[in-house]
């Protein structure tokens, strides 16, 4: 039953992540006083991309096809670990966050090595600098997460939602520095403004375009599915850990329907401040990004010094 | 049982070596063979067609492998029994001093070791025979090649069953020096003399620290053997000096930063399976060194010993793979990533004894046994990668990741197997590399069952220093894989080399290959069977690690953190083959092969490529004080005013810092006593006559 459970809960959070970029899409556009596209615009782009005949470039390898499966199946598995509308499911033990975050990176290597298959340029150039972005935003991640381990002693998700639930609402220092450290991270990771712009394809600007420029039909759908999925998981993350009320805490119809509609309200109220923040800020120079990612690793350490100093009882 | 396995697979090191030099005779061989079989004419033809040259050659090359092949066999068994039994051997040979014969024991720990060292050499011998063909038509015979390695080998071995100071000694200094050997084998370059003189000479300062620390435990006990240290009462002050020394010495074999400098010219100037043995277990009987003289001979730990080692261990990792990411020079870049895995060990080791320090011996053992499990992987993935980096050198004559790429369409078999090892080393799930990094991040954790608040706060900070380290190890590899195996060839070689003809060069980085996706997937045997290790070096263990079952890695209880590598690997199986099913097997739609889109420009070469350079050009930038940079452009301008450019020559070189600040202010000291020194030698007869009579009066004022 809650293994069953948790495989609907991985096929909802897969099936949602377009509406939540459909969303985000939304509010961006009325924000810059645009016409939005459908919310279920992204669905119907997926579906285009899968009835597509693909294009492969002649020097490409094996690493060029397979890369989008891992991708995509890294991200979905990352997506079942996370607790979303339910805590205490059984897969939240196959991974901690730590392994979490070893996901994320499995599968940017593939993707990064499918940047450099073809031997084009600005495949090269997007591999590099998303290889310099992530691994500066792996260490604030990390730490911004370790902060919370610490807190409450567990790196295991759940637990630590649950650690959060019972400990009821207290103003930790801590957490707030690492819930800003996470949000930069987010930003940075999901190549939204102003590190990276999803929707530009200027040559010498794009990181993430530029690293999968050459991919078309199945290929580039899945990719395009994959983050998406990304960017849902990470407003979970920081939805659901700092604050996870109104998660499910057992597998009745209607605390999981209670579940579904605070994961709903706290996500659109995530999306409302990234929107913001993308209709605020310009994007940065690329050797500008160092800058804003060192800033967050500084938050979380930040956060774990005060959570050292401040909150730990002996 | 063990021991026997162990004395054989030292026994067949030392065989391989006598063999490798008797082998060399061809020609007194065969009239050895003949003088023997005089009787027999059937065996005597058989003989003189088995002497014969053009076989004689397959002969020769082959059986220098062979004893080593099967003394990485027993070595493995040697280790599997001292694992499994958990039986403490000792034994003393008939050798040595009249009053110090030579100890021998032989217990889990050494037994680890000796299984890191057999699997490696086993890889190793299946990939020498097909490798060392290229040096028989060179100038230096094979038969130092074999030498060497035999006694190399031997000399680690014994290392690891010796149990006191003084055989201690000489096994490391075997080693030491058969390295060397082996280091200038091919020393028609300048660059191999200079690098082998350089390891020569930090061997030396580092076997005297080493001698040194064994020298204040010798003082105190009155005794060379093991058993006397142990138990063994220091004041805190000389049992630190001895620590001191001790990770002075051992660290400099382990490449521990700012000591690493001779690392990165030694270890690619060998031969490349050479190389593999070098990076990939000389360096772990290094470490064996620092955990045995730490945690088994000396009584007491300190935390202050315990941050000292973590400062290192994450000075090394950081710095070791910055750097590393800088080469181009793809045994090179190897060589500095090998220093960044030590600093990782090192982190480890210097965790468990901040908490061994604290009472917290659990905790202690968590890190010790994340530190064995890096040294495995570490040892199985840089020695699979330094083998296919021979195998690519091998068929490319290429050095330089700048003139490959494309490897992947030449040398399919190959690129696969390189990958896991990218794969693994850049700490990724569900390989064996993340398996060790998850533990040490698992032991970092535990950092709030400490008193000190300046190490609860230190640790973590060292943790987030880890994750970087993992995060550029991932960048480095990618750059390795991506710039080698993938994209347009670079150069002629690249683009028409072919997959090793000789079986064995894939074989054996297919064997390592294996054991360190077995290691990832299933890595809870390994870590139960290292509690038989921890159980007789500090008395505990690891119980809970599968307590949810075998599939499951729990390193302290299910409910802090829970892993399941093959649940893991069985989910992305099993999700990609959905995705492969839904969106290819239905829609049937075949990929349309066609010239590469990239913006539309077209008439792409391989110049137009990222290069190794440019890849690693971003991290250079952001960490360009860590490097010292040369960066040269040479312009040549032609026409009215110069304002035609014709040629362009971009040069850069990364340098590394501690040449700087540490090597090169030494070396001018050096430098300068010994110019004082000659100013003694006039070189006229009176002054000498003099220096005789001064001497002559103090020597009788002093016995008078």
């Amino acid at each position: 039953m809650a293994w069953l459970l948790a495989l609907l809960q991985t096929l909802l959070f897969i099936a949602a992540a377009p509406l939540l970029a459909g969303w985000l899409k939304k509010l961006k556009c009325r924000l810059q006083n645009r016409r939005a596209p459908s919310l279920f615009q992204p669905y119907r782009d997926l579906r285009k991309l899968w009835r597509k005949e693909p294009v492969v470039a002649h020097s490409a390898s094996w690493i060029f096809k397979a890369a989008p499966y891992i991708v995509l199946s890294t991200t979905v598995l990352t997506a079942s670990i996370i607790p979303l509308i339910a805590v205490n499911l059984p897969t939240a033990r196959i991974a901690d966050v730590v392994v979490l975050i070893g996901f994320f990176a499995l599968g940017r290597f593939f993707l990064v090595l499918a940047g450099m298959d073809i031997g084009t340029a600005f495949g090269g150039m997007g591999s590099s600098r998303e290889m310099m972005v992530s691994s500066l935003a792996e260490p604030a991640m990390l730490m911004a997460v370790f902060t919370l381990a610490m807190s409450a002693s567990t790196t295991n998700l759940s637990e630590a939602m649950n650690y959060v639930l019972h400990t009821g609402l207290v103003l930790r220092p801590s957490f707030v520095f690492a819930m800003f450290a996470l949000m930069l991270v987010t930003v940075a990771e999901t190549g939204r403004i102003p590190v990276d712009n999803p929707s530009t394809h200027l040559e010498l600007t794009m990181i993430h375009e530029a690293m999968i420029l050459e991919y078309s039909g199945r290929y580039l759908g899945m990719i395009e599915w994959a983050s998406q999925i990304k960017l849902m998981i990470y407003g979970v993350l920081i939805a659901n850990i700092f604050f996870p009320w109104g998660i499910a805490q057992d597998f009745s119809l209607q605390a999981l329907g209670y579940g579904v509609l605070a994961l709903a309200g706290k996500l659109i109220v995530l999306t409302v401040l990234l929107s913001l923040s993308e209709a605020i800020f310009a994007k940065m120079r690329v050797f500008r990004v160092q800058e804003f990612l060192s800033f967050a690793y500084l938050l979380s350490l930040l956060g774990m010094l005060s959570h050292i100093i401040l909150e730990v009882q002996h | 049982m063990s021991l026997f396995f162990a004395y054989l697979s030292v026994a067949a090191a030392l065989l391989s070596a006598v063999l490798a030099l008797a082998a060399d005779q061809r020609l007194g061989l065969r009239r050895l063979a003949g003088v023997l079989l005089r009787r027999r004419p059937q065996a005597l033809a058989w003989a003189d067609g088995a002497f014969a040259e053009a076989r004689y050659a397959d002969w020769h090359r082959d059986s220098l492998f062979v004893l080593l092949g099967l003394a990485g066999v027993a070595a493995v068994l040697a280790g599997f029994a001292a694992l499994a039994g958990g039986a403490v051997l000792t034994d003393t040979l008939p050798f040595g001093l009249p009053w110090l014969k030579w100890h021998v024991r032989f217990d889990a720990l050494s037994g680890f070791f000796f299984m890191i060292i057999g699997l490696v050499l086993v890889a190793v011998s299946l990939f020498g025979p097909g490798y060392v063909r290229e040096f028989e038509s060179g100038k230096h015979p094979l038969a130092v090649l074999g030498f060497f390695t035999g006694l190399f080998v031997a000399g680690m071995e014994l290392v690891l069953l010796a149990d006191d100071a003084f055989f201690f000694v000489i096994a490391w200094e075997l080693m030491s020096v058969a390295s060397y050997f082996l280091v200038a084998f091919q020393h028609e370059h300048a660059a191999n003399r200079r690098a082998a003189f350089l390891y020569l000479l930090m061997a030396v300062i580092g076997a005297m620290a080493i001698i040194l620390a064994y020298g204040v435990l010798a003082a105190f006990s009155g005794d060379f053997t093991f058993d006397h240290f142990r138990g063994l009462k220091l004041s805190p002050t000389w049992a630190s000096v001895a620590f001191t020394l001790g990770l002075v010495g051992f660290g400099m074999k382990a490449g521990l930063v700012p000591m690493h400098a001779w690392l990165p010219e030694a270890h690619p100037a060998a031969p490349s399976h050479i190389s593999a043995l070098m990076s990939g277990v000389m360096l772990k009987v290094a470490v064996y060194g620092f955990i045995r003289f730490t945690f088994d001979l000396l009584d007491e730990v300190y935390w202050q010993w315990g941050l000292l080692a973590l400062l290192l261990g994450t000075a090394s990792s950081i710095l070791g793979i910055l750097y590393a990411m800088q080469q181009t020079n793809l045994k090179r870049l190897l060589a500095y990533s090998s220093v960044e895995n030590i600093g990782i060990i090192f982190i480890a080791l210097g965790l468990a004894l901040i908490f061994f320090s604290s009472g917290q011996t659990r905790l202690g053992t968590l890190g010790l046994v994340a530190a064995l499990m890096h040294c495995l992987n570490h040892a199985l993935f840089k020695s699979l990668l330094f083998l296919g980096a021979g195998a690519i050198l091998h068929q490319t004559h290429e050095p330089s990741l700048e003139s490959l790429g494309g490897l992947i369409h030449r040398m399919p078999r190959l690129a696969i197997i390189f990958l896991i090892g990218c794969l693994s080393i850049s700490a990724l799930p569900p390989f064996n590399g993340f398996v060790s990094e998850w533990l040490i991040f698992q032991t970092a954790l535990q950092t709030g069952n400490l008193e000190s608040g300046v190490i609860r706060s230190l640790i973590p900070t060292a943790s987030a220093v880890l994750a970087l380290t993992s995060a550029l190890a991932a960048g480095c590899f990618v750059k390795v894989y991506g710039v080698a195996f993938l994209g347009l060839p670079r150069s002629r070689h690249a683009a028409t080399c072919r997959e090793a003809s000789h079986k064995g060069m894939l074989a054996g980085p297919a064997w390592l290959a294996g054991l360190c996706v077995l290691l990832g997937i299933f890595p809870t045997p390994m870590i139960e069977a290292l509690n038989v290790v921890t159980g007789q070096l500090v008395g505990d263990g690891l119980p809970g690690v599968s307590a949810l079952g075998w599939l499951w890695v729990t390193p302290v209880s299910p409910s802090v953190a829970s892993y399941s590598p093959s649940l893991v690997l069985l989910a992305i199986l099993l999700t990609g083959w959905v995705c492969y099913q839904l969106l290819y097997k239905r829609s049937g739609l075949e990929a349309r092969p066609a010239e590469p889109w990239d913006c539309g420009f077209g008439g792409l070469n391989a110049r137009m490529q990222y290069g190794s350079t440019a890849f690693s050009m971003p991290i250079r930038r952001v960490f360009a004080p860590v490097f010292v940079l040369e960066e040269t452009i040479e312009e040549e301008s032609t026409g009215p005013a110069a304002i035609q450019t014709t040629r362009l020559h971009y040069q850069l070189r990364v340098k590394d810092k501690a040449w700087g600040y540490l090597y090169a202010p030494v070396s001018a000291a050096v430098t300068w006593l010994s110019r004082g020194a000659s100013r003694l030698q006039t070189g006229s007869i009176r002054t000498y006559l003099a220096y005789s009579f001064f001497t002559l009066l103090i020597l009788l004022w002093g016995i008078s």
